[in-house]
């Protein structure tokens, strides 16, 4: 008994020392990780995993419809491999099969100028699919990514009868061999996450990776020396349906 | 006017039977239609990631906003003293229940997830109208339910005043709810406007009105007990002035759309260019569902048959079901105007052009049997319950009642 009490005796004195050790390092590291960051401060830098979201970011993309290719369609693709939703076993059901991310054409009716562009979901500060949903189901993170809990979906589709993009898809049919980040599930509805699970990991979004054309620019919005808000201070950029008020987290320059 | 009675049908005869069995195995159908859409998914009706309501949201919000209407002649008895309306009180809030219970399944039933109704029920996001409405239907069946009680227990007579009027406001909010479902859409031209609401109240007033006809005159018919012209007459002229009210609202919503030069494009794909859609509205919602009932009921002398008054209800009914569907499924099928100032020249998500839809069997079939479930409903209640007064003669419920005056 005595031995025990001993025992632990020693390891309080141990992980005491523990302790210490571990708060010295974290100091350390933090010092340098805080002096890296104010070094290193053009890209932006995702929350660690087990800490909550905050408002301190607010993750955009930005579209430069000027290099945005016509016939290209790397970031579609990369979003479908990436999530799982283009690979479906059945033959293809255009009209109710899932699309995250689409490629759209378009002429200016006055000056015939056309445009290619991506059409994502815009991750808007105020959703209206977030608004409308009766459960709750839809709704936006602190630092504007605007999601689905699959869990809480009833599948009433009143989120897709208020997007005014038309981002989101209602998945049809029975679907298999998912992947484990991104979880879909028949007769809920779903949408461009923002790759979520890559922007928590530091990384940027697959259609962003994908563009071979630099069209695509991602980072936060409310850090006035990332890439995305400098280049949104220097050029003229629009948010779909500006007539709205919604203040879309994904913007285009060259429209 | 002399003390009403009320009785339960006798229900046994073949042509009650024939009428359960025929409605049993509509709802039977409906049953097994949203069973094979559960199981098989979305994929194999009509609807589409473009139409995303499809008919069996035409045929729930049609009950759903029908169900308020009908609760509309227990109002008048209650809320708005006028006696004459009174013995009919009971089957009018019966009938509103099982229109709307008939309705609501329909809209559970084609949810992408109909098992996680508990979710819907215990999680709830008040900014939603959606999350609203679910509180405010089971608010709706739980009110009626103790107005219909109030009414048919004379020891809580006292009380039944105040249930009137309850149910009253209530089914006015629910209406107001049902419109703001499309009034609250910002991002489709066809809805995005305050007149939905008090548009879906006035067109409740006539769905509701045109059950009511058609359930009270089949069910004095078929029982043989004595209804008088003068509460049918009432009725059909109200009818009348309700679908006038009706085609009012119509006007203004399509001539405010006329003058706003955004909303020129919808028009003219409601009015003129929509195909099916243009047909619905002008045949369907104004001609069959408007301006032939509002003959029907005031012509000087068909006005004052029973089989034309039938015709008109059922008209209106048609129309209603014409309305639902131009308004939900042609709002959705022309294109949403993500790019204002630009034409799409090509999409792989049919962007720009109008969304095709074609109902499918399981969709008519789900949507066919509520209606079945609720007509089932009321069948069963007025044989079980005490709902139908024994004579609704002139004299019977007219204090003031003359041959002369008949």
């Amino acid at each position: 008994m005595s031995k025990q009490i001993d025992s632990t005796h020693d390891d309080r004195q141990v992980s005491s020392g523990r302790r210490e050790f571990i708060k010295q390092t974290a100091a350390t590291a933090g010092a340098a990780l805080a002096s890296g960051a104010l070094l290193y401060t053009g890209e932006a830098s995702a929350k660690p995993a087990d800490e909550a979201v905050t408002s301190a970011q607010r993750w955009g993309i930005l579209v430069d419809t000027s290099k945005c290719a016509d016939g290209c369609n790397d970031c579609v693709n990369a979003c479908a491999s990436e999530n799982g939703w283009g690979s479906v076993e059945h033959d293809p059901r255009p009209k109710t099969d899932a699309q995250w991310i689409r490629s759209v054409t378009i002429r200016n009716k006055q000056t015939s100028a056309e445009h290619t562009l991506p059409l994502m979901c815009q991750h808007c500060e105020n959703p209206p699919c977030a608004d409308v949903c009766p459960t709750g189901a839809s709704f936006r993170r602190e630092d504007g990514i605007v999601l689905v809990d699959k869990h809480i979906c009833i599948g009433c589709r009143y989120c897709m009868m208020a997007c005014p993009y038309k981002a989101r898809s209602f998945v049809h049919e029975t679907i298999e061999n998912q992947i484990e980040y991104a979880p879909r599930g028949k007769g809920t509805v779903e949408a461009c996450t923002m790759c979520v699970h890559r922007v928590d990991d530091d990384r940027n979004p697959a259609c962003v990776e994908a563009c071979s054309h630099q069209a695509l620019t991602f980072g936060d919005l409310k850090d006035p020396n990332s890439d995305i808000a400098k280049q949104m201070k220097q050029h003229a950029t629009k948010e779909l349906r500006a007539d709205l008020g919604l203040n879309t987290g994904v913007r285009y320059k060259g429209l | 006017m002399k003390k009403i009675d009320y009785l339960e049908i006798d229900g046994d005869s073949r042509g009650f039977y024939t009428l359960v069995g025929i409605l049993a195995l509509i709802a039977a159908f409906g049953a097994g239609a949203a069973l094979t859409m559960e199981h098989a998914g979305h994929w194999i009706t009509g609807m589409s990631n473009q139409v995303i309501w499809g008919t069996p949201h035409v045929f729930a919000v049609f009950l759903i906003v029908a169900a308020s209407g009908a609760l509309n002649i227990a109002s008048m008895g209650t809320v708005f003293n006028r006696h004459i309306y009174q013995p009919l009180g009971r089957l009018s809030s019966l009938l509103a229940i099982a229109l709307l219970v008939g309705g609501l399944l329909v809209l559970v039933l084609d949810l992408g997830r109909p098992d996680r109704l508990i979710v819907a029920m215990t999680v709830y996001n008040f900014k939603s109208i959606f999350a609203w409405n679910v509180l405010l239907y089971t608010g709706f069946i739980g009110i009626t339910g103790v107005y219909l009680w109030f009414q048919m227990d004379r020891s809580m007579g006292k009380y039944y005043k105040i249930a009137g009027y309850a149910a009253f406001i209530w089914r006015l909010i629910l209406t107001t709810g049902t419109g703001a479902i499309f009034g609250f859409i910002v991002a489709r031209d066809a809805f995005d406007s305050a007149i939905y609401p008090p548009m879906f109240i006035i067109n409740s007033f006539a769905y509701g009105m045109a059950f009511f006809i058609l359930v009270l005159l089949a069910a004095y018919k078929w029982t043989a007990r004595p209804l008088g012209d003068k509460l049918v007459y009432r009725l059909k002229n109200l009818l009348g002035v309700f679908v006038a009210a009706a085609f009012y609202f119509l006007l203004v919503y399509h001539l405010t759309g006329l003058y706003h030069t955004k909303r020129h494009g919808i028009e003219d794909f409601f009015l003129q260019s929509g195909g099916i859609y243009t047909q619905l509205f002008w045949i369907g919602q104004v001609l069959i569902g408007m301006l032939i009932p509002m003959f029907l009921v005031w012509h000087p002398t068909l006005g004052k048959s029973r089989s034309m008054i039938s015709a008109a209800a059922t008209l209106v009914i048609i129309g209603g079901l014409s309305q639902m569907y131009v308004t939900l499924i042609g709002g959705q099928a022309y294109p949403l105007n993500v790019f204002p100032g630009y034409e799409v020249v090509s999409s792989s998500f049919f962007d720009g052009g109008v969304n095709a839809y074609s109902p499918s069997l399981f969709e008519v079939m789900l949507g066919v049997g509520g209606i079945a479930v609720a007509l089932l409903a009321v069948t069963m209640g007025v044989k079980i319950l005490r709902f139908l007064p024994t004579d609704l003669s002139d004299k019977a419920v007219d204090p003031h009642h003359t041959k002369e005056a008949a």
